[in-house]
């Protein structure tokens, strides 16, 4: 492995086994990763992008020792994860969105001091750096304040400065905007970009369902479902990859019993994506803007009247579309790990 | 570089070794310390509760005329409770509530030891308890007159101390048996809390139980701690104690080491097999 990496991992899988506890008998066998194969540079900010379910949650535990993989093996910071775990751990540090760790009773600077302590910092650094970076985040008012008293955004920054606090060589980040308004949650993105312009040889691992996330903060991007990574690169790579594709949403009146399949059986529709929330949508990637006038000839057939249309650039969205097949609102739907 | 470009802070040497460990046990105590002293309302459900349990033993007592001393080793017994329900409630079931909450993850992927943040919470468990106890002892001595007459205070201190570490290694060795057993652990231990009231001889002297109930009752420090310190602090208690208090203080370091080293292996044990199967870290939430 080169010294220049962060995380290796080689045809990384996981199996779970879900036994009948009575019987002690394997009951049933759920695939979380298969064969998964990345290699990330130390210094990038590396995005995981999937829907719940898709495997994520399952390589970050990997990748911190918290779960052995049945098959493959990874390497973070130089070191095995299964035979090495002792090593890793001090170079490490792991933030989940939606986590309720620490305790209520105590204050943010007490629950943040208790946490530094166990990654061995000396109590007056642990109190500069947690004043430091709760200013940074926007929390400094709130050093006093029990985190029981907390918001659920608030809860989430003080989670994200614990991450930050012991300064580590690889962060990794499970959804750690999970659950935050549009501002708490732009805070957070800020903040990690930030320390990420300061300390140039820490890496940050990210796993997200956001897209516009994965977008904005990722210097490269893994699409995962269902186990597997399908593709891997910039963000604008991924994108480029579409763009000689013609992107067209058309917001229509009622789809009167049309569907996606219809208009993927016509000649240069690439992907045809229906949703009917909030007023019908149609988003098309098109071999050329030449297959146009066959699916509005369609929708003439059906009586669906076009209320806008218009062509756009290719997003992560498309991609992930374009390679998962669905969108990812409607993978959310998939079983868990 | 701008001015936020600066790193946010400088690389500090980290405690490891038994520094580490010294660390890690302070700071997993302190959220029970200072717990105790945010949330005051232990004063009338710790203090005042058991102060009427008892009461009413104390009554019965002398109702039927027994020896005054035994007011006395009600009130002691009393006092000690405190321990044993920290132990059974807080002690074997946080790594249960550690889990629920996410912490646990945090602690086994931190470089720390697993027996420091066990070491933590029970150090932290037994200063919070203390004041606890001491408040029972207070209270219920002087509400009842009891006359004691400490023979050796080293003796007695260094007995407390082992029932203590013996009570509480138990508490570690449970903490990880009440992870992997999950609820069928919580009912068994809720079974089994007034069977050893009773057992280990809370609230009169264990000897009247029969030796070989006294024998497996023993089991339980508790048990032998009460006997050996009731010993050293009544004058009637070497007559009514059930073994002689070297004896008594042998068997309590026995069992110190056992369940110390129990604690260790099943924390491990745990350890591998939360890493191995992916489930023990879980929250249901």
């Amino acid at each position: 492995m080169s010294a220049d990496l962060a995380i290796e991992t080689h045809n990384l899988g996981r199996i779970y086994t879900i036994r009948n506890r009575r019987e002690r008998r394997i009951r049933k066998e759920v695939v979380a990763l298969r064969d998964v194969n990345l290699q990330i540079p130390r210094g990038e900010l590396f995005g995981l992008l999937g829907p719940n379910g898709a495997g994520k949650t399952t390589l970050i535990k990997i990748l911190t020792t918290l779960l052995a993989p049945t098959t493959g093996w990874a390497r973070v910071a130089g070191f095995d994860v299964v035979r090495e775990p002792q090593k890793i751990r001090p170079r490490i540090n792991m933030v989940s969105g939606g986590e309720a760790s620490g305790y209520g009773l105590l204050t943010v600077r007490e629950n943040l001091w208790m946490f530094a302590q166990f990654y061995g910092l000396p109590s007056r650094e642990a109190n500069r750096r947690i004043e430091e970076l709760l200013r940074r985040i926007g929390l400094a008012d709130r050093i006093h304040t029990k985190s029981s008293d907390l918001s659920t955004g608030l809860r989430q920054k003080m989670n994200i400065v614990r991450g930050f606090l012991t300064d580590p060589e690889i962060l990794f980040l499970d959804e750690p905007t999970l659950g935050l308004d549009v501002n708490a949650a732009r805070d957070v993105r800020r903040f990690i970009r930030e320390w990420l312009d300061a300390h140039p040889d820490r890496t940050v691992l990210l796993t997200t369902h956001y897209m516009v996330e994965a977008d904005e903060l990722c210097d490269r991007v893994a699409i995962i479902s269902q186990g597997r990574v399908l593709a891997c690169d910039s963000p604008e790579a991924l994108k480029r990859h579409l763009q000689r594709d013609a992107l067209f949403d058309i917001e229509i009146t009622a789809p009167n019993g049309l569907t996606s399949a219809m208009l993927e059986a016509l000649p240069g529709v690439r992907k045809a994506v229906l949703t009917d929330d909030d007023g019908a949508r149609l988003s098309l990637i098109l071999a050329a803007d030449s297959a146009l006038p066959g699916v509005i000839h369609v929708l003439t057939e059906r009586a669906v009247q076009v209320r806008h249309l218009t062509k756009r650039e290719p997003t992560l969205e498309d991609v992930f579309v374009e390679l998962v097949g669905r969108p990812l609102a409607e993978e959310e739907g998939s079983d868990e790990q | 570089m701008s001015s936020e470009a600066r790193p946010f802070f400088a690389p500090v040497p980290k405690a490891s070794g038994w520094r580490l460990f010294l660390k890690t046990v302070v700071a997993r105590a302190y959220p029970r310390v200072i717990g105790q002293q945010r949330e005051r309302s232990w004063l009338f459900f710790d203090v005042f509760l058991s102060i009427l349990a008892v009461s009413a033993y104390v009554f019965v007592y002398r109702a039927i005329g027994a020896p005054e001393e035994y007011v006395g080793f009600v009130v002691v017994g009393g006092a000690m409770t405190a321990f044993w329900l920290n132990v059974l409630w807080s002690m074997s079931s946080q790594l249960y509530w550690e889990k629920e909450s996410g912490n646990l993850a945090l602690y086994i992927m931190a470089p720390n030891s697993m027996m420091a943040i066990l070491l933590g919470m029970a150090v932290g468990g037994i200063v919070a308890t203390a004041l606890r106890a001491a408040a029972i002892l207070l209270v219920g001595s002087l509400l009842f007159h009891v006359q004691y007459a400490v023979g050796s205070l080293p003796a007695l201190a260094a007995v407390f101390l082992l029932t203590l570490a013996a009570l509480y290694g138990l508490g570690m060795m449970s903490a990880s048996l009440f992870l992997l057993w999950g609820r069928e652990a919580w009912h068994l231990a809720n079974l089994a809390q007034e069977p050893i009231y009773l057992l280990s001889g809370f609230y009169f002297p264990v000897k009247n139980l029969g030796f070989w109930v006294a024998v497996a009752a023993s089991i339980i420090p508790l048990t032998l701690g009460l006997d050996a310190m009731r010993q050293l602090l009544f004058p009637s208690g070497a007559a009514l104690g059930f073994l002689t208090v070297p004896v008594e203080v042998a068997v309590l370091a026995v069992l110190c080491v056992l369940f110390l080293v129990a604690a260790r292996w099943l924390l491990g044990y745990m350890e591998r097999m939360a890493i191995r199967e992916g489930r023990l870290l879980e929250s249901r939430r």
